[in-house]
């Protein structure tokens, strides 16, 4: 094993790092978050869980498709011991996993 | 290497069972609320792996299973059972197998205060990020695990004892959360662990998506050994790709690894036929620092390279392939793997509706 191998591996990382996140730059569209006036409580809410959903949840793991309403409080309590989400994360993950 | 951490969990089954019949017992003889009916979770997969010629079949089921009991405590337990097919070495034709059933963890949450969680019992070591984050099939890019994992997992990567960790500050432009614990020893077939302690604090800023954090842990039998970590975690908020990095220093041996992968958002969404791809990528070296091999690395300086395509079914179905190129000065190979995951999450029974 000779170091000029690993110079090439980390090169290839480096170009696929930036590939990768050219190519979504240039294919599509960013989403833009915005305020919307009428939005109700309940819309911020879900917003809310969302967000808390990426940046906590999805850090690890996608999203399972689909399950049963009547575990979404034991998947958020387990959440908030295994990711340490505060009291306000684990409302706002309930009600976008339930609303 | 299969799935060489559950190695070391190869454990009689019938104690497996019963200990993971008694967490079920605890967790049903409670009722369960909407929303609050006892989970189980986990993942089966089939995986092959193909080293120096020699290919390993692998098939597993990794029940979780998850029950909260009054408003502030959760019973959490998860299981790993498998069946190992190798070749018999010798050049004897045929296939030798292996079967284990093991504990991975079984631990008692109470949260105490919204930044003050206590655990009890048997827990992941809260070392670095893969050991209690990214181990479950269901959830990792790759078959193996980094050569670096046995460095401050205290051997079996579980601890009996207890643990303390929440988040120390929440505000919206960032969090630090903490982890300390201490376990004890013990030889239990079901509950292996090492009498050691530390903990990890991490700092994370959600409008950078950047994740750092700082480990530490001491073994405190036999020789007493101390083990640093530090991982940094980076996801673009807008696009599908991650960067997952980890250091780990021993006092044998030290390494790391850097993982990305990508979702291909780009062609379709997440959830078109291109977008369910996912090509990932895993660079890691180990270094010795003398020659007392007896931390799990390999026993002289690697350099690995490992290249993936996942592809994510719907149905949370996932495949796995990979093929990697591992160097050192006992001799190069390369390792073909692939593998399926099928991940399952239903309540233990019919929840009451609200």
């Amino acid at each position: 094993m000779s170091a000029r191998n690993f110079v090439f591996g980390a090169l290839v990382l480096v170009s696929v790092s930036v590939l990768a996140v050219a190519a979504q730059q240039s294919g599509a569209p960013q989403a833009k978050p915005f305020k919307d006036p009428t939005r109700s409580q309940s819309g911020q809410s879900q917003d809310d869980g969302q967000r808390v959903f990426k940046q906590n949840c999805s850090r690890c793991h996608t999203a399972p498709e689909g399950f049963s309403p009547s575990i979404s409080g034991t998947i958020v309590r387990h959440m908030r011991v295994r990711a340490s989400l505060s009291q306000h994360d684990e409302e706002a993950l309930l009600h976008f996993l339930n609303p | 290497m299969l799935r060489s951490v559950f190695s070391l969990k190869n454990r009689p089954a019938a104690h497996a069972i019963r200990y993971l019949g008694l967490a079920l017992a605890v967790a049903t003889a409670h009722p369960g609320f909407a929303q609050n009916t006892p989970l189980i979770s986990g993942g089966a997969g089939f995986f092959t792996s193909t080293d120096s010629g020699n290919t390993n079949y692998l098939p597993i089921v990794e029940p979780l299973l998850a029950a909260p009991l009054g408003k502030h405590v959760l019973v959490e337990s998860r299981a790993a059972l498998l069946e190992s097919f190798s070749p018999n070495g010798g050049n004897k034709p045929g296939y030798n197998h292996m079967h284990s059933i093991g504990l991975v963890y079984l631990q008692g949450d109470y949260i105490a205060s919204p930044h003050f969680t206590i655990v009890g019992g048997y827990f992941l070591i809260p070392f670095n990020t893969y050991n209690d984050r990214l181990t479950p099939i269901w959830i990792g890019n790759f078959q193996d695990v980094p050569l670096i994992l046995s460095l401050g997992i205290l051997s079996s990567g579980s601890g009996l004892g207890g643990m303390v960790r929440g988040n120390a500050i929440a505000r919206n432009k960032y969090t630090i959360d903490y982890a300390y614990f201490y376990s004890t020893r013990s030889a239990n077939e079901q509950f292996s662990a090492h009498r050691g302690n530390g903990g990890r604090s991490t700092l994370y800023l959600p409008e950078q998506r950047l994740e750092l954090g700082l480990s530490y842990d001491r073994l405190l039998q036999g020789t007493h050994e101390n083990f640093y970590g530090a991982h940094a975690w980076w996801e673009s908020s807008d696009t599908g790709f991650r960067l997952r990095s980890e250091f780990a220093r021993g006092h044998h041996a030290q390494g790391y690894w850097v993982e990305a992968d990508y979702r291909m958002q780009a062609f379709g969404g997440a959830d078109s036929v291109i977008g369910r791809l996912e090509p990932v990528f895993r660079l890691q070296q180990t270094f010795r620092r003398d020659t007392v091999v007896s931390d799990g690395l390999p026993p002289v300086n690697t350099q690995r390279a490992d290249f993936g395509l996942d592809y994510n079914l719907p149905h949370n179905t996932r495949i796995l392939t990979s093929y990697a190129r591992q160097f050192s000065a006992t001799g190069d190979h390369n390792v073909w793997e692939t593998g399926i995951v099928y991940r399952f999450l239903f309540p233990a029974w019919k929840g009451k509706q609200q």
